[in-house]
């Protein structure tokens, strides 16, 4: 009887054993756990592959009811401030993306049922680009650039860091 | 200590979350200077933000988000004295939380 316990106990430990290890080497990937990071979009190099990769279509429309607040120049480009709101009824989720960044992709924002259209982070920019907007709503995208000084061009002044 | 630091303020109806996230968001690209090797990537994946059960808001980040994450987003439905709260998850599979009262 008591060997059989401490049979069972070694077996116990052993097994802890080999998921502690394989959780400390990286085998059991905690992006498993996550439920809508996608790998594909943050690891694209390209505006189009990003859009593909998180929504699965990159067909965007402009759209006037989104409104990117973002320095003409920015001081530094680990640390660019952006915020955006958007008067898109139903909007499901809002994304951040600096065009020339190595991966354009920066943040993917979903929204919950009683968030309001606008979020604010601050974000790192490799190079003077343009910052794009792209609200989802209703399955559709609607992003925004051009005119009104939503297109912003950013300066960066430290080149070392991204 | 916790890495999260962060206020929810209720102002007619609407409730304003700002979080401030202690972590190096490390790129994987930058050379450290010492031993002229790429610090490995070590940034927050996803941010989730919580208020009576209901996801608020879920951010899935890459790693061009700033050093030392700054969030900032609205909501309605929310009053004082309510709880929310907010976690994060790396690509390491670290991970913290934290809860607040809105006032």
């Amino acid at each position: 009887m008591t060997s059989m316990k401490r049979r069972i106990f070694l077996k116990g430990s052993l097994a802890t054993g080999v998921i502690g290890v394989a959780a400390s080497a990286g085998l059991l990937t905690p992006r498993a756990s996550l439920a809508a990071w996608s790998k594909e979009a943050f690891d694209a190099k390209d505006v189009n592959t990003a859009l593909s990769g998180l929504f699965g279509s990159s067909d965007l429309a402009g759209s006037d009811k989104i409104k990117i607040k973002a320095p003409d120049i920015a001081e530094n480009g680990a640390v660019v401030p952006v915020s955006v709101t958007t008067d898109i009824s139903g909007a499901e989720s809002i994304a951040i993306i600096a065009e020339k960044n190595t991966n354009p992709l920066t943040a993917n924002f979903v929204l919950g049922p009683g968030t309001e259209g606008y979020v604010s982070t601050r974000i790192k920019m490799g190079k003077t680009s343009s910052v794009i907007a792209v609200v989802k709503a209703g399955g559709k995208l609607q992003h925004r650039q051009g005119s009104q000084g939503h297109y912003r061009r950013l300066w960066r002044l430290s080149p070392t860091r991204l | 200590m916790s890495s999260i630091k962060m206020r929810a303020n209720a102002v007619d109806g609407v409730t304003t979350l700002k979080a401030l996230i202690s972590h190096p968001m490390d790129t994987g690209l930058v050379k450290d200077k010492k031993t002229g090797e790429n610090i490995p990537a070590h940034y927050i994946q996803e941010v989730v933000c919580e208020h009576k059960g209901n996801t608020l808001l879920t951010a899935n980040w890459g790693p061009a988000i700033s050093k030392n994450p700054y969030l900032s987003f609205r909501f309605t439905g929310g009053a004082a004295g309510d709880i929310v709260k907010l976690s994060w998850v790396d690509n390491k599979g670290e991970k913290d939380s934290s809860e607040t009262t809105i006032k």
